[in-house]
């Protein structure tokens, strides 16, 4: 570079001694030549696509994921299109999940965090150095609409715990929908570091009936999980949630980012993987969603389960969900039966072996009347017995301490005795 | 409460239970809640006061009471101590602490989450939560707060990280004394 300024000035010198148009033009293509390699990448950076094409050409940023449906793994792939996914928490689990998702081309992001990038943060992934002071929202959304300028971005720089930020996430969550969404989202992912925010991203989605998935990583790093949570149907945060489940860790004592705690690029890459390949599962419609994953590092054990809702829920929409998903069972039956029966007449069933030597005969072990007579048997106590704990079905909250009878007295004479106290 | 000395556990004694579990977005029951709120710090006020213990001024910084301000201060050597404080009712309160936050202390401390806000994820939240929704915010400030200006100013004070406020401006006083005293 420096040398080809250099043998630039030496012609400039000898120009001004005799002037030569051709010798002008070369000057200039060499100047056009170094000014390149910037030239070239802003270039690079692509205009927006239109449809998504399953050509395979180098140009084509969605070749290789539109093989998914040559594969046969999604039926139609360019639906992801139509999705809309909101993340909540962009730090080391949900900037990742953006960045997949956002590659993946999925049609609008939503983004939310309150928080600014830090030196701190480096050792995950996404964020780079010189991003350093600004917010995490805006540093994504500069980074993810480099990389794919079809993904819709919008990001809340918001505190979703505080009531003005609720307010401002249930708007946003809900603005958009559409008739057969309830939200103007498919799915929300939380990739939140606290207990505090959790418990709000359960709140808004009971009380909206969106179906989202949790996601964290133990403070030493060296474990998370992945959790699906469709209101009245799983159980929701309150009911139970997932780390004390899972072993017996009290989800409140765990340290956040800030006090001395672990975080490990890896643990995190995993866990954004786990997550974001369950909501594409859930969201195109392939394999099988799974209700709970749990990653340990330390012995690469992957449990599984389902947790079904607490019906002593502490949280009051919750147990609305859970009423409605109750209520709705019998046109779900329905719905299940037509689905079985479409299915059997499609493939009529002809018998495994034409002859029966040993008369072998299957019987139907699942009789209702017995199995009841079993548990209300297995229910009785013998005589002088009490049960400590509450029945399932009759849960009554513990008598609330004496002395706490309805307070007659005005708010403001309360306030301004506390004003009064304050100023003595 | 075990691990918590007889002083605090007797000072909590007296501060009158919450019995209304709703939050901000809740209408009526917050404000029935509010009231059981002030009640409790009014009833722990006095108690500080009667004990030659005040440490703190709260008050609503708006009507619907979801936001709180004041002051509250720590004696060290004899000397006082006062830092501003500040905390949003979140909006899961009362299943969820409020997260008090004391903005001047912001990154002199590791003990602290961005912002200012205290932390209480050892020491407190799992109290807190055993006791939903009998504790109020003047159980917050009694078990999360005073334990933790306890434990972290005398280490901000002797490592030179906070300064007595007649400190902060001593050198010039120093040297208009020194000053004055050559001159006399």
């Amino acid at each position: 570079m420096e040398e080809d300024l250099h043998t630039l000035l030496r012609d400039l010198d000898a120009l001004k001694q005799l002037p030569d148009p051709a010798s002008i033009d070369r000057m200039r293509d060499r100047v056009v030549k170094m000014m390149g390699p910037s030239g070239a990448a802003a270039a690079a950076t692509r205009s927006k696509i239109k449809d998504m094409s399953a050509e395979v050409v180098d140009s084509n940023p969605y070749s290789r994921l539109m093989a998914l449906q040559r594969m046969g793994i999604v039926d139609n792939y360019e639906r992801i299109r139509d999705y809309s996914v909101a993340i909540v928490g962009v730090g080391g689990v949900g900037s990742v999940a953006a960045e997949m998702l956002t590659r993946c081309g999925i049609g609008r992001l939503l983004l939310y965090d309150y928080d600014t990038v830090e030196l701190a943060n480096m050792n995950r992934l996404f964020f780079r150095p010189d991003q350093v002071g600004m917010t995490k929202t805006d540093a994504a959304v500069q980074t993810l609409s480099e990389i794919n300028p079809d993904v819709v971005l919008e990001s809340y720089s918001l505190n979703i715990t505080t009531v003005k930020g609720f307010e401002t996430f249930l708007g946003s969550l809900e603005a958009r929908s559409s008739n057969g969404r309830s939200t103007g989202v498919d799915l929300v992912l939380s990739c939140v570091d606290n207990y505090e925010a959790r418990m709000v991203v359960n709140q808004a989605c009971n009380e909206l009936r969106q179906t989202w998935m949790e996601s964290g990583v133990s403070e030493d790093a060296v474990s998370g999980h992945i959790q699906l949570l469709v209101p009245g149907e799983t159980a929701c945060f309150a009911c139970a949630p997932p780390l004390v489940v899972a072993s017996g860790v009290d989800e409140r004592t765990l340290k956040r980012d800030g006090v001395c705690a672990a975080s490990l690029p890896t643990t995190m890459g995993v866990v954004a993987g786990l997550l974001v390949q369950n909501s594409l599962k859930y969201l195109l419609k392939f394999g099988q969603v799974s209700p709970y994953l749990g990653y340990n590092s330390l012995k690469d054990f992957f449990p599984t389960m389902e947790m079904r809702p607490n019906p002593q829920c502490s949280n009051p929409a919750c147990l609305e969900r859970q009423k409605e998903y109750m209520q709705s069972k019998p046109a779900r039956d329905a719905a299940a039966k037509a689905k079985m029966e479409a299915e059997a007449s499609a493939a009529i069933e002809y018998p495994v072996h034409m002859d029966n030597e040993w008369n072998i005969s299957v019987l139907d072990d699942s009789d209702t009347a017995t199995s009841s007579v079993q548990r209300a048997s297995a229910d009785i106590l013998p005589e002088g017995l009490v049960r400590e704990l509450p029945d399932e079905d009759s849960f009554i909250e513990p008598p609330a301490p004496a002395s706490s009878g309805a307070i007659d007295d005005d708010l403001e004479d309360l306030q301004r005795q506390l004003d009064a106290l304050n100023s003595s | 409460m075990e691990g918590w000395d007889k002083g605090t556990k007797s000072v909590v004694g007296e501060i009158p239970l919450l019995s209304t579990r709703a939050g901000p977005r809740d209408g009526d029951a917050w404000r029935q809640r509010l009231k059981e709120e002030y009640r409790a710090l009014i009833a722990y006020t006095s108690v500080n006061k009667a004990k030659d213990n005040d440490w703190f001024r709260i008050s609503a910084a708006n009507p619907e009471g979801t936001r709180w301000e004041g002051t509250c201060w720590y004696v060290h050597n004899l000397r006082r101590y006062e830092f501003p404080l500040q905390f949003d009712i979140p909006v899961a309160y009362p299943q969820v602490a409020p997260e008090i936050e004391l903005p001047t202390l912001d990154g002199k401390t590791h003990k602290m989450y961005r912002g200012g806000k205290i932390c209480l994820t050892v020491h407190f939240k799992p109290l807190w939560a055993k006791n939903c929704p009998r504790f109020g915010l003047a159980h917050a400030l009694c078990l999360g707060l005073a334990p933790w200006l306890a434990a972290e100013v005398p280490i901000l004070v002797d490592s030179g990280m906070v300064k007595h406020k007649d400190d902060e401006a001593a050198p010039a006083d120093a040297a208009a004394a020194s000053g004055s005293a050559a001159a006399s």
